[in-house]
């Protein structure tokens, strides 16, 4: 039970770190990027290539993965992306789409379609026995890293002069512009970061999912499941949805009722199921602003 | 205006172009055609490029030319799905003529083109799906790689002389997957064995820490794995976090898991795992040291697995039924020529069967050592002649 719950924790503390990036494009910036699980991939291919060719452990491949996604995200906002923040919803999906096929495309070219191992380092190996729970090490770094990490965003974005621009920006574009911020500069570094934060998911889900060139369609569900039950403009709101998709997910999959003699496989759709159930309650997600601010 | 005028005078050139070359290739008439369909892009693709690369040795070895013609092989990708899979096989039989198809990752793939080898009456050499019903959706189908029940049965049957009573099943869920647990949990029942439960992981899966954790939980004797090929090292990395050694559950499976290909990166945590299936590139015989070598040679950086077996041996199935009918490629006299063909192949002897079309062949119990430095499924012990176990069943009643 209480190994159920911790591995629940850890799948939805990497789903946290995979998702916040887009859901603060999604939400602060008002963009509908759906390649954010493709840097979520690059993150992890960084990572491997880290690791194969040059030998490094994965404590140098989360930082490479991180800064190296953060300046190609930067790149591609400044020479594409910016183009695309005043279209329509559906140009910027049909955008990003194509950019997750490219990049399914060149991974698959450059790396092969077989799934990449990631050794996790020696001293994150294995379990911790604490009698009644076994722990495994590298979960427990998992969750204790994103834990951490979420405590950091959620103080730069309440607390620094940064995080306040930026709410600024997104709650009045134009008056933040008076004012004298550079809106296009928030957002640039904004979107950099957000890309690096999926980069790291991706370099530490690496080591627990397997990584192959199918990674951003396999993650785009949970993304925006995560999203759409966590609501966006928050950090809390998808931290608390990814933890409680995660946990639920792991469960459903262990416990499998049976009605009147039948076994009721309720791993796979259990995710769905609580969406569901959200959204009809609260269309705007659990901790989503209400409509017409 | 630009943009639009030039993209549909590129498309109109190359269908042009396209239209006006196949006639010519088509009206040769001493070259018989086989057209591959593979997996060769998406999450497959490693099926596709094993069989690709096994086809190429096929016939750089052996030549082009069976039963006094030219054999030419067009190789189609359809990206492991099954719309595309069966318009590719229409299109292969209706414009290219072919006289064969082949390949077919997937059981979906090889079920979309079936009706489309019964109305044609054109053969459909099956190189890769594993699932039992395969051959019988079609009289035109005949299989070269294998089917999982005959895979399962030996594993099942080893754990139960090895003294294990209790077991978990923990499969993909999809029609191999299937296949595997029910042969498994039959066979482990028929032997007095307890089934504490049955597990199936959707097949699209990337986390199965629940399921191992519930296997675990339930403390059985043995843990049995499938997932087809490509899954294995995902499946097996979590597997071994998960520690079953230490509780002394053994951990076993089809030769899917343990997957040739993919064995190398699973790392030394793999080592002593037993599995059972058709083929592994450690076999111990001429043919097979030959096929190894000759395959490493031409594809540097890749190890054949029994993919490459189902495909070389489709191969030498046309070829061989090109001879017997000395050239005549009407699909019945071929498929009637198939039946009951039995020769060496780098798996050891096999034969097809006349009355189900499917693959008869020795099936191995395996060890994972370490030869070389490198990692291989070491055999040692043989199920000589395994038929397909859920038609022998079928045929006894």
């Amino acid at each position: 039970m209480l190994t159920i719950l911790f591995d629940g924790l850890a799948y939805g503390m990497l789903l946290f770190v995979l998702a916040v990036g887009l859901s603060i494009t999604l939400g602060l910036m008002n963009f509908i990027n759906l390649a954010h699980g493709a840097f979520a991939m690059a993150g992890g291919y960084i990572a491997v290539v880290m690791m194969q060719r040059f030998g490094l452990s994965l404590f140098w491949g989360l930082p490479a993965a991180f800064v190296i996604c953060a300046i190609v995200g930067a790149v591609l906002e400044r020479t594409l992306y910016v183009r695309l923040y005043d279209k329509s919803h559906l140009e910027q999906v049909m955008f990003t789409i194509g950019l997750v096929f490219m990049s399914m495309a060149a991974v698959d070219y450059f790396m092969g379609a077989s799934p990449q191992i990631v050794d996790v380092p020696k001293i994150l190996d294995g379990n911790l026995e604490l009698g009644f729970v076994s722990i495994n090490k590298y979960r427990l770094f998992v969750i204790v890293f994103c834990a951490l990490l979420t405590v950091v965003l959620q103080l730069g974005l309440s607390k620094t002069r940064f995080g306040s621009r930026l709410r600024a920006a997104v709650d009045d574009a134009r008056v933040a512009r008076g004012l004298g911020i550079d809106v296009t500069k928030i957002f640039a570094l904004t979107f950099a970061f957000g890309s690096g934060l999926a980069g790291l998911g991706g370099a530490l889900g690496a080591a627990i999912f397997s990584l192959d060139p199918q990674f951003p369609l396999k993650f785009m569900i949970y993304f925006l499941v995560v999203i759409a039950v966590g609501g966006t403009s928050t950090i809390t709101g998808p931290f608390f949805a990814s933890i409680l998709l995660g946990v639920a997910d792991v469960a459903g999959k262990y416990y499998t009722p049976e009605i009147g003699g039948h076994k009721i496989e309720i791993g796979g759709f259990v995710i769905y199921t609580i969406m569901v159930l959200v959204l009809i309650f609260r269309p705007q997600g659990l901790f989503g602003r209400a409509p017409g601010k | 205006m630009f943009d639009r005028l030039t993209r549909r005078q590129t498309i109109a050139a190359f269908t042009l172009a396209a239209t006006a070359l196949t006639p010519l290739a088509a009206r040769a008439e001493d070259t018989v055609k086989i057209g591959v369909i593979l997996p060769m892009t998406g999450p497959s693709a490693s099926t596709g490029r094993e069989i690709e690369a096994a086809i190429k040795l096929f016939q750089a070895q052996k030549g082009d030319k069976a039963g006094g013609k030219k054999v030419e092989v067009i190789i189609k990708d359809d990206t492991g799905v099954a719309d595309i899979t069966k318009r590719l096989a229409q299109e292969l039989v209706v414009n290219d003529h072919v006289a064969a198809i082949a390949g077919f990752g997937l059981t979906p793939l090889a079920l979309a083109a079936a009706p489309i080898a019964t109305q044609a009456k054109v053969p459909e050499i099956v190189m890769a799906a594993g699932t039992a019903i395969i051959t019988e959706a079609s009289p035109y189908i005949v299989r070269t790689s294998f089917t999982l029940p005959q895979n399962t049965m030996p594993i099942a049957q080893w754990a139960l002389k090895n003294g294990v009573k209790k077991v978990v099943t923990l499969v993909s869920d999809y029609g191999p997957g299937i296949d595997a647990e029910k042969t498994f949990v039959e066979t482990i029942k028929a032997g007095g064995g307890q089934v504490l439960d049955s597990l199936r992981a959707p097949l699209k899966n990337p986390e199965f820490a629940p399921f191992l954790q519930k296997a675990k939980d339930l403390k059985p004797d043995a843990l049995f794995l499938f997932v087809p090929s490509g899954f294995g090292a995902a499946l097996m990395k979590q597997v071994v976090e998960r520690g079953f050694a230490a509780d002394n559950i053994k951990v076993i499976a089809t030769g899917d898991v343990t997957d040739d290909e993919q064995l190398n990166n699973m790392g030394d945590s793999v080592l002593g795992m037993i599995t059972s299936h058709n083929y592994s590139a450690d076999h111990d015989s001429p043919e097979n040291k030959a096929y190894v070598a000759a395959f490493e040679k031409a594809n540097p950086n890749m190890r054949p697995n029994f993919m490459s077996v189902g495909g070389y041996d489709g191969m030498a199935l046309f070829y061989g039924a090109l001879d017997k009918t000395k050239g005549d490629t009407d699909g019945t006299k071929l498929v009637d020529a198939m039946k009951g063909m039995a020769w060496t192949s780098p798996r050891g002897p096999i034969s097809i069967d006349p009355a189900t079309r499917d693959v008869v062949q020795n099936v191995y119990i395996r060890k994972v050592e370490r030869k070389n430095g490198q990692l291989y499924n070491v055999e040692f012990e043989t199920v000589p002649n395994v038929k397909d176990p859920f038609k022998a069943a079928k045929a006894g009643k």
